[in-house]
């Protein structure tokens, strides 16, 4: 898919990803070594975005699987159509009990969720598996044969195996402690805050209308909140919402009112917005 | 590093290295991470390290081992640099010059020439080429990067035109790429020192241990800080197993009675099996924790984690004790967002001193058996969190047999090494004949007890 690493940065900042060094280094190896790349990191700082570039880029369909406690088999992998199979079984009224039963466990009657539908099929595909550590334990076992044989066992038809291996991507914001045996089959990426530079870059990708010297102030206002023990720190996305709002209003430089109207969009608790007046020397709010 | 078996001599000095460390690297991530040198090449230093990370690493911990031994094993370049040859003297005035504008051009390349530069002209130490070393404490010393705050302010100021709103954060910024200058220091004196001792011997010694594995008894301030990060994460991780735990077990034997009178309407056939159903007890948790200066640490983490899990329990009660006891319950409000200040603010609040400054578990636990007795019942698991150094005093084990008989379970944690029990004033083999008594030394240790003892 990529030829260099330095492809595979170029290629995904056309999509409007920029990657630092780490991520395009990873997401090569990644597509070199074919193996699935298990992403963790703060929220908002693109995790899930990396997986969409990279699906622009290749060309490739994304096929996601949204991870939430409860998840199951059905959900991830496939289902057997029971409407359609009671429909073919009450259709064929005149026919023996051999015939109807094999039937109706035919790929016709399959539903293919989405695991199985990124094993099956030739055109590419990336598969994202979003937020992993929100599924329950019992569905990683499900993605270790997916993910280290790309193969899938449906009782009643067999193993399925994959003719073109997909791009596959595991997003983790580390609320619940993944398996070493998942782990294991995944190259590890971890996606922190980026340095300034690029933040200044992607910023200013994001918001065209921002002008370098906001931009710059933009990013080390939230530099300095992100030193801060606060108790959620603001990331990339909200400091792109903030650029935007700091257009929205009109300001274009920082001052104490715009900072202390707009600090909302950065901060999502009372507290925290307190500590960063005073640390930013804000009038008492 | 070009002939292919030196490649893999390196690559798996370099995994024994990281696995001398407690990160668990098998050889599929070896044969993984060789496949990535061959992919990436060696041209690329960056590359190179990310793609061995991303190959040998499995979580965002590791990463703080990874990079310094990476640095041992895959040196950015060996020796001295060329322009020292040239024998030109060091002159501390003009490096300090040059590091004040790279600091406020915030130019990493050229910080890491000049730290190289600094480690070269200022580190070395000893006359004999047997004896002598690199230091970047001596280099530190000397160079003084702190005191040059002011000056790299005026530089970044004279810049910039000053004024904007952004520079009242300049201080701080300063004082971040001073810190990260320091690190490249103190990396490459590493780096020095290995290349004269053997790597190996470095890489085991002078890398400090992930914060899981930090000694509860020697770690020092940041570390402390840093263990307290880990304590929501950690947390989370013990809520879900016990979460796990307590599913499993509700699930019960089967109710004999109920499934035969279920089995009527089935002529007798047993066709749903009835499970009996359990009354949800939530376990009551009461923590006895030494807060003195020696052990201060660990007691102040894990009250910060039982005070995390504690909706987990249907009652949890902490007792800080010195020489004196005293409630510190209502202390550790839930959600009281300053871990830091917690050690502080038992010490300023609760009596937890008499007559003098130095622990005494006899007294500790006698006072706790007459003032708090009613705190212990059937339901009540207790730990006893403390070195169990009772500074020669009378170790009063009737007080602890009394809590152990109203009590579930006692358990006690001790932060000390196995084998310093019983030595000098430790009365822990006394006390681990009439409880329970584990090591529990670091912040892994404690994770482990934590969800083996903890009752369900």
């Amino acid at each position: 898919m990529f030829t260099s690493v330095d492809d595979v940065s170029a290629r995904l900042a056309e999509t409007g990803y920029l990657a630092s060094p780490a991520v395009a280094t990873t997401v090569f190896l990644a597509d070199r070594l074919g193996k699935p790349l298990l992403v963790e990191g703060p929220a908002g700082v693109g995790k899930t975005e990396l997986a969409k570039a990279v699906a622009e880029v290749a060309g490739a369909r994304l096929v996601r699987l949204q991870c939430y406690e409860g998840v199951d088999e059905s959900r991830a992998l496939y289902e057997w159509n029971h409407a359609k199979q009671l429909l073919r079984i009450s259709a064929g009224r005149d026919e023996t009990w051999d015939e109807a039963r094999t039937d109706i466990f035919s790929e016709e009657f399959l539903l293919p969720r989405p695991l199985l539908t990124a094993i099956r099929g030739d055109e590419p595909k990336v598969l994202l598996i979003d937020e992993t550590d929100k599924a329950d334990v019992e569905v990683e076992g499900l993605l270790l044969e997916v993910l280290s044989d790309f193969q899938v066992t449906v009782p009643e038809l067999g193993t399925i195996t994959a003719t073109r291996r997909p791009f596959v991507v595991l997003t983790s914001n580390a609320s619940r402690e993944l398996s070493e045996a998942l782990r294991r089959r995944c190259l590890f990426l971890h996606i922190g805050f980026p340095d300034e530079e690029l933040e200044r870059r992607i910023v200013r990708l994001k918001v065209p209308g921002l002008d370098a010297a906001l931009a710059e102030s933009v990013v080390r206002v939230v530099g300095a909140l992100r030193a801060l023990d606060l108790r959620k720190v603001p990331s990339v996305a909200e400091t792109v919402d903030w650029a935007r709002t700091l257009i929205a209003l009109g300001a274009d430089t920082l001052g104490e009112t715009v900072v202390r109207d707009s600090l909302g969009v950065l901060l999502k608790h009372q507290e925290d917005i307190l500590k960063a007046a005073a640390k930013l020397d804000l009038d008492a709010l | 590093m070009t002939a292919p078996s030196e490649i893999t001599t390196r690559l798996t000095g370099f995994a024994a290295a990281l696995r001398s460390h407690g990160i668990r690297i098998g050889t599929g991530e070896t044969v993984d991470a060789a496949r990535a040198v061959a992919a990436l090449g060696f041209a690329d230093r960056e590359r190179l390290r990310e793609g061995l990370a991303a190959t040998l690493l499995h979580g965002t911990g590791q990463r703080q081992v990874f990079d310094p031994v990476f640095d041992l094993y895959f040196p950015q370049r060996v020796g001295a640099p060329a322009a020292e040859r040239e024998g030109e003297p060091q002159d501390r005035d003009d490096l300090r010059d040059r590091l004040a504008a790279a600091l406020a051009a915030n130019d990493p390349a050229l910080l890491g020439r000049l730290a190289v530069e600094a480690v070269d002209g200022f580190g070395g130490y000893g006359s004999s080429p047997g004896s002598d070393g690199w230091s970047s404490y001596q280099t530190l010393d000397r160079l003084r990067p702190q005191t040059l705050l002011a000056r790299v302010r005026d530089g970044v100021r004279a810049g910039s035109g000053g004024g904007a709103f952004a520079d009242r954060l300049l201080d701080d910024e300063i004082r971040r790429r001073i810190e990260a200058f320091r690190a490249m220091v103190a990396a490459e004196a590493r780096r020095r020192v290995a290349e004269r001792r053997g790597r190996e011997e470095i890489a085991r010694r002078a890398v400090a241990p992930t914060a899981d594995r930090v000694d509860f008894l020697f770690a020092g301030k940041a570390q402390l800080a840093e263990l307290r990060r880990t304590v929501q994460p950690l947390a989370r991780k013990l809520a879900t197993r016990l979460a796990a735990r307590r599913r499993r077990a509700a699930r019960g034997s089967i109710d004999l009675r109920r499934t035969l009178r279920g089995s009527l309407s089935t002529g007798g056939v047993p066709m749903r099996p009835v499970l009996r159903r359990r009354r949800p007890v939530r376990p009551e948790l009461v923590l006895l924790c030494d807060v003195s200066g020696s052990v201060s640490g660990f007691s102040d983490f894990t009250m910060l984690l039982v005070q995390a899990l504690h909706d987990q329990f249907s009652k949890v009660r902490v007792f800080a004790f010195v020489n004196r006891i005293d409630e510190v319950t209502r202390l550790l409000v839930h959600g009281a967002a300053d871990p830091e200040g917690l050690g502080a603010r038992i010490r300023a609040e609760a009596t937890l001193t008499g007559w003098h400054g130095s622990s005494d578990y006899g007294l500790a636990l006698g006072e706790f058996a007459e003032r708090y007795d009613e705190a212990v019942g059937p339901r009540t698991t207790v730990f006893v969190l403390g070195d169990a150094r009772t500074n020669m005093s009378d170790p009063n084990l009737p007080a602890l047999r009394h809590i152990g008989e109203r009590a579930r379970r006692v358990y006690w944690l001790n932060p000390e090494q196995r084998s310093q029990w019983g030595t000098g004033d430790s009365a822990a083999p006394e006390y681990a004949e009439l409880v329970e008594m584990h090591e529990c030394r670091n912040a892994r240790q404690l994770g482990e007890l934590v969800t083996r003892l903890l009752p369900v």
